[in-house]
């Protein structure tokens, strides 16, 4: 067991450990590099900021992550690339296939992206910049020096506004995360997760730790005997006589997605028969908890690791709503984390883990159909764009059109497991669950399947019998950009800033 | 009940025809490796007792892994497949098959050896050629493919017809909501618009052979058994040492070998997969290969046939097939869901399972013990499944959309109204799945 003080915070960007809630300005820049000599020179003394907790709390912050064009062109070679995931090297939107995984068909497809679309020109880097209230432009100012002018060229600046916790559609957001277990004290083994816990495994989040299978997920190591520079970086846990670039680092996802305030607003308030309560409830039941945060409960109190028993809006599990009569199954928050264990509940001592672990013992026909959540948890950080407009202007047929959505930021080890995974199987599969017909309601596209079925439903158990089904849902969604980034921890940042294009020296 | 079978027909493709066989099997498809069920070398759609089939090419593209034991690798001349699982006898449907689609199979298999001498005889041929799997899964025995659909349209036909009776009733009467759907159903069935023909008879051959096998079986391990016990010491030292001494393997899959299977995937509620490669080698492997297997078989044959294998219930219908004399095995399955999501089922509710047989096999992640380790180290067991993974050319689902939950939530809303609902709760219960 660890001490908390034992943990590498100071070569952990930030982010990893602080959402930066205080710093309530952001500014989310796409850049190219123009000149890799001028761009490493400037990464070196990149003021980035680390996860060691500070005394006054800063008042900026800057975050840096590289897509992998961006490290291929500052000089990381294609040896060492090569230890990064298939998602990572081919990117976002690299293969066919993994559009129509991620649900990026349709209207959502790469080819209608304001950024991204084209995996060739997905930007080099991104800079995530935070500032106190008021800041941001001498934040700024601070970071675009000359230096930086001469070496990158700004794609685009993703915008962000302060909405103070309540994403456009007008519901508090950022309640639920996953409790980072930086003294590694929870056990990962298979023995002891059978129910759900939010405590998670650093290695799910951060490179180089072992991950909630107890193994350390694959990463770049490099052999400090064939290249110096790498003399810096921290030693790989797993295999002592390499250096492990990975380490402290994590995968950043983003996606900017578009949200139509009014077209969700205007739906509801119509299948709500424009009577307010109901659309409240409506709504309510399409993401999960009420507009203030309060989830739909009351579900029996629980004793979950990792939720203070005193957390009046995360203390909770759908393990006595088998059927989703409070909380639909659909719901986007009990999609995107069903918190589930290892086993469907009833698992209490040898015997019954035994009748379970063999399929036996189901108390009901939909038992069990859920993954575990623990391999497949988000660290969310992504930030709001848009004015405000609530719900009450939102549903008049005038109500002003506007730019609103989520700049939606992750922070995964293993962008398939866990990123794809949650969107494909979970947010936009139509079997998600046992659920008929639907996708994620909030985000997903509603193009009919292949075989011609419909999927633009959306269905709330009653205990009455007969489901309340809403149907024909536009979509509310759409995705505008993305990408898939890695955020370096610092001396692998030191080390990017260091290696010493040869490729490009080699060709001049 | 009527039971499902299975078929495999298995030829060596001749030298040459690999090309024209390829091309020639991409005419059956609308989709990349989907099937057309129209398609006119063997048109599926026809086949009304089909659940699900393929064409699949069979290479030994991990043949190089044995190296690693010292062996070099067995030839294997690339193979053509074609397997499905329907309902009915084995030698009823094969004549369909010849019948249906006679020249198709004909075309097809005169890429193969030995075809081309004796066309006249597709029927023949083709029996020669079928290969029984050492194992079988069904999701559940006895539901046909007309069962199927015909709960499926009766599914379709109460959820279109609910609301309009909750409005007229409202959705707390529960009694008078059924009654309404029942004579609804009634009504549609008069018209000839639903259709729910009661099960087939059990063919009695078919009982006799399942009730000597599910007693058969068992009585010869408990004879068996005594030898087992004394010999378990030897067996289990003679195991660990070789799970010790067995290489490792930690290679990641091609990207490109990636990107030809996952262009199929996911088009569908279902996928279908495919793996192939060497048994280990040694006698003992084998030999502890095939008990195995048998106990599979035995399992899933009399134990896991409702619905759900283990803690698994997204798998329609899987084989394990044993080839080249017993050197190589191959599996395939239907299943529901993504291919993430299925290593995930795997390797989170199963782990012990799919080692107990898939440890035999080459390049298989290191176990202890047969059950333990194994698919538990998730990266080196993903690497493993899909580096042996192979594409099908030409993959058919009789019933796209429809998960194996969905059929027996249909199979479910079937019964709940051929029986008496008594109780409220009970009828609540059947409205809700609708
Ligand atoms: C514009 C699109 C989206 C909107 C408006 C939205 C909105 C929300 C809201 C209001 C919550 C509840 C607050 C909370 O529990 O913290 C939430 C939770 C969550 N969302 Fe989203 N979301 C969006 C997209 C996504 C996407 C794309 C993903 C994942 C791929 C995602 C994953 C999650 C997760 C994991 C939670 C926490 C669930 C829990 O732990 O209980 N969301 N979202």
């Amino acid at each position: 067991m660890k001490n908390p003080t034992d943990f590498d915070f100071h070569d952990l960007q930030a982010l990893l450990r602080f959402g930066h809630g205080q710093l309530t300005e952001s500014c989310f820049m796409l850049l190219n590099i123009a000149d890799p000599a001028a761009a490493k020179e400037w990464l070196r003394r990149a003021p980035v900021s680390s996860a060691k907790a500070v005394s006054p709390i800063p008042t900026t912050a800057l975050q840096i992550a590289f897509s992998v064009e961006g490290l291929r062109v500052l000089g990381v070679r294609e040896e060492v690339l090569a230890g990064f995931s298939d998602e990572f090297i081919v990117g976002m939107t690299g293969d066919e296939s993994r559009s129509r995984r991620l649900g990026d068909t349709g209207k959502n497809s790469p080819e209608y992206w304001q950024w991204g679309s084209d995996p060739s020109q997905v930007p080099h880097l991104v800079l995530l910049l935070y500032a106190q209230k008021d800041g941001m432009t001498a934040w700024r100012e601070t970071i675009e020096n000359d230096r930086f002018a001469a070496a990158f060229q700004l794609v685009r600046v993703l915008p962000t506004d302060d909405l103070e916790d309540i994403e456009p559609f007008g519901f508090t957001d950022g309640l639920s995360q996953p409790s980072i277990d930086w003294e590694a004290r929870q056990s990962t083994d298979l023995h002891d997760c059978d129910r759900y816990s939010n405590r998670l495994a650093v290695g799910e989040l951060v490179l180089g730790y072992p991950n909630e299978y107890g193994l350390y997920t694959t990463r770049p190591l490099i052999d400090p005997h064939e290249d110096e520079s790498a003399a810096l970086l921290p030693g790989a846990e797993d295999n002592p006589s390499l250096k492990d670039f990975g380490r402290n680092g994590s995968y950043l996802v983003i996606r900017q997605l578009h949200q139509d305030v009014p077209g969700f607003w205007q739906y509801v308030d119509r299948e709500a028969g424009f009577v307010p309560a109901k659309r409240e409830q409506l709504a309510a039941s399409m993401v999960g908890r009420k507009r203030n945060g309060t989830p739909l409960g009351p579900f029996v109190a629980e004793n979950i690791p990792g939720i203070a028993q005193n957390d009046p809006v995360n203390n909770f599990t759908y393990e006595d709503d088998p059927a989703g009569h409070k909380c639909p199954i659909g719901a986007h928050i009990r999609r995107a984390n069903p918190r589930t264990g290892d086993f469907p509940p009833g698992v209490t001592g040898f015997i019954s883990r035994f009748i379970k672990m063999f399929g036996f013992g189901q108390r009901r026909p939909d038992e069990d159909l859920i993954a575990s959540s623990r391999f497949h948890r988000l660290l969310r950080r992504g930030r709001n764009y848009g004015p405000i407009l609530p719900p009450e202007e939102a549903i008049k047929p005038d109500a002003p059109e506007a730019e609103r959505g989520l700049q939606f930021v992750v922070l995964v080890a293993n962008i398939s497991r866990q990123f794809e995974f949650v969107q494909n199987a979970w947010l936009v599969g139509t079997a998600f669950g046992g659920v008929q017909h639907e996708r994620d309601p909030l985000l997903g596209g509603r193009e009919p399947l292949p075989d011609g079925g419909t999927a633009d439903s959306f269905t709330r158990p009653d205990p009455a019998g007969p489901r309340q089904k809403s149907c024909q849902l536009p979509q509310f969604v759409t995705v505008g950009g993305g990408g898939y980034f890695f955020m370096p921890g610092l001396r692998a940042l030191q080390y990017i800033a260091a290696s010493s294009l040869t490729g490009s020296d080699k060709s001049s | 009940m009527m039971p499902q079978s299975t078929f495999m027909i298995s030829a060596v493709i001749r030298q040459g025809q690999m090309e024209t066989l390829r091309a020639l099997l991409r005419t059956m498809n609308e989709g990349v490796g989907h099937a057309d069920p129209r398609n006119s070398l063997i048109p599926f759609g026809r086949f009304d007792r089909l659940h699900v089939a393929r064409l699949v090419i069979l290479e030994a593209r991990t043949a190089d892994e044995i190296k690693a034991y010292g062996l070099e690798p067995y030839a294997w001349r690339p193979t053509l497949v074609f397997l499905g699982d329907f309902d009915g006898e084995r030698d009823s449907f094969l004549a369909e098959l010849a019948g249906l689609a006679g020249p198709g199979l004909v075309k097809i298999f005169s890429c193969c050896e030995g075809f081309a001498d004796n066309p006249g005889q597709l029927l023949q041929w083709l029996k020669e050629h079928d290969i029984r799997p050492k194992a079988n899964y069904i999701n559940w025995i006895g539901r046909t493919v007309r069962q199927v659909h015909e709960e499926d349209a009766l599914h379709q036909s109460l959820a279109a017809c609910l609301p309009g009776i909750i409005d007229a009733v409202g959705r707390e009467n529960c009694r008078a909501l059924r009654q309404k759907l029942l004579s609804h159903v009634e009504l549609e069935k008069q018209a000839g618009r639903l259709s729910l023909t009661a099960p087939e008879p059990t063919p009695m051959g078919w009982k006799i052979r399942n009730l000597l096998h599910k007693l058969g079986i068992p009585l010869i391990l408990l004879l068996v058994s005594p030898l087992f016990l004394l010999g378990s010491p030897i067996f289990f030292w003679r195991l660990r040492q070789l799970e010790r001494s067995d290489p490792d393997f930690f290679i990641r899959p091609d990207r490109d070998h990636i990107q030809e299977l996952s262009v199929q995937e996911d088009r569908d509620v279902s996928n279908q997969f495919n793996v192939f490669g060497d048994v280990k080698p040694g006698l003992f492997r084998l030999l502890t290969l095939k008990v195995l297997l048998l106990l599979l078989d035995y399992s899933a044959r009399h134990v896991y046939n409702r619905g759900f294998l283990t803690r698994i219930r997204t798998i329609h219908f899987a084989r394990w097939v044993l080839m080249d004399n017993n050197r190589r095995i191959y599996f395939a399955s239907n299943y529901d869901g993504s291919h993430e999501a299925y290593m995930d089922d795997f390797i989170n509710k199963v782990a012990w399972g799919l080692n107990l047989v898939f440890s035999n096999g080459v390049g298989y992640p290191p176990t202890r013990w047969l059950v333990k380790g194994g698919a538990e180290q998730e990266q080196k067991y993903k690497y493993t499944l899909r580096r042996h993974q192979l594409p099908s050319e030409v993959w058919y689902k009789a019933y796209p959309g429809l998960t194996a939950y969905d059929l027996s939530r249909n199979s479910r809303i079937r019964q709940g109204m051929e029986i008496r609902q008594e109780s409220d709760a009970e009828i609540r219960e059947w409205l809700s799945l609708i």
